[in-house]
């Protein structure tokens, strides 16, 4: 690249749809300014939509055509603390548990970017206890409906077949994305105290020094599946 | 040293992300406790119907809109990458739209072909 276009380029980046225009017809790249492992995070993001988006709408499908009485969430995943079952209360508070963790991990994208790295430590590793928090839950959730009310991907005691085969896939399948943020947030915990970021240590599999954007795209995919969990809660739980 | 993914040193991003205020994180964060509560709340009371659909969907997007705003600075973002991201997912709308289409014909079909079974089940359908 020569210095004449690196100078037009950084000097001139027009706001609002003008710079839309003048970013997507730009040479070679569009995102201007954007850290790539960030731009890459965001590509990954928005195939895992489809993916997800991809079983919502055939969750849809499958309970919209059955002529069987879907199980009513609110019974099945309510909980008794010693009186009467508090309808979907498990749900509610790994819903609360998921947004904690939204919040803390919010905050350690701020304080990485302001080089406080015990706060960041500390903010991540509460991050990543909260996520594990879920996913014991959802642990909880998946023995009780396995075991004691008999739940199975092809039937279920309490209605149509397609309950089960849509619970174990969607949860699953987040759950899944959960494990994997618990475990990367007590990594980057890990980096993070050892002070990986403040020195630009590369990581394990990369020749790229450390640095506290990788909190921020750490954080994107956190927030990502916090966001799942929304449409999740709404169309699984609610409906 | 990192390059951004247009080949400048990431300079400016950080004092930008620098300036975001912590009181936004915090309001977002109380705004998202308020409104989990709220849709739970629709449950709990068990409101039903078309009241029932608004209110879940109207807490949900409110929800989703805020995490992706704030929690995931897409205000903060130029615009080339917040349409990058934020039009591919409507051609999920199209999906929902083609699989209920499919799915009310199906339920039709299943209605004509285990008659018994739908008179049995109807009062329950899944609808509601």
């Amino acid at each position: 690249m020569s210095t004449e276009t690196m100078a037009s380029d950084s000097l001139e980046l027009k706001p609002g749809i003008a710079g839309f225009f003048d970013d997507w017809s730009s040479d070679q790249r569009a995102f201007k300014g954007v850290p790539w492992g960030k731009a890459m995070m965001w590509i990954f993001l928005v195939s895992d939509t489809f993916i997800f988006g991809c079983f919502l709408a055939s969750y849809m499908t499958v309970r919209m055509s059955t002529l069987e009485p879907w199980p009513s969430s609110s019974e099945v995943f309510a909980l008794s603390f010693g009186g009467a079952p508090i309808p979907l209360i498990l749900i509610a508070i790994m819903t609360f548990v998921l947004i904690t963790s939204s919040g803390t991990m919010a905050l350690a994208v701020n304080y990485g970017y302001r080089k406080n790295k015990w706060v960041t430590f500390w903010l991540l590793f509460a991050t990543a206890i909260l996520g594990a928090t879920f996913v014991g839950m959802q642990v909880f959730e998946w023995s009780k409906l396995i075991f004691e009310e008999g739940v199975r991907p092809w039937g279920n005691p309490m209605g149509a077949a397609q309950f089960g085969s849509v619970f174990f896939m969607v949860t699953g399948f987040h759950g899944f994305h959960v494990s994997i943020g618990v475990i990367f947030l007590f990594i980057f915990s890990y980096k993070v105290a050892r002070g990986h970021l403040d020195d630009h240590t590369p990581g394990w599999f990369t020749k790229r020094g450390g640095n506290y954007e990788e909190i921020e795209i750490l954080g994107l995919y956190w927030h990502f599946v916090d966001l799942v969990w929304v449409f999740i809660f709404a169309f699984f739980y609610l409906w | 040293m990192d390059h951004t993914a247009d080949g400048h040193e990431p300079v400016v991003r950080e004092e930008e992300a620098i300036q975001h205020p912590l009181g936004i994180y915090f309001k977002i964060w109380i705004l998202l406790f308020v409104l989990s509560a709220m849709s739970y709340a629709v449950d709990y009371y068990q409101v039903q119907g078309y009241m029932r659909w608004f209110l879940i969907l109207f807490f949900m997007v409110l929800k989703a809109g805020l995490i992706i705003a704030v929690f995931m600075h897409m205000v903060w973002e130029r615009l080339a990458m917040v349409y990058f991201i934020l039009v591919p997912p409507a051609l999920l709308l199209t999906l929902v739209a083609i699989g209920s289409l499919e799915a009310d014909w199906t339920f039709f079909q299943r209605g004509v072909y285990f008659l018994k079974e739908l008179v049995i089940a109807a009062p329950a359908s899944p609808h509601h």
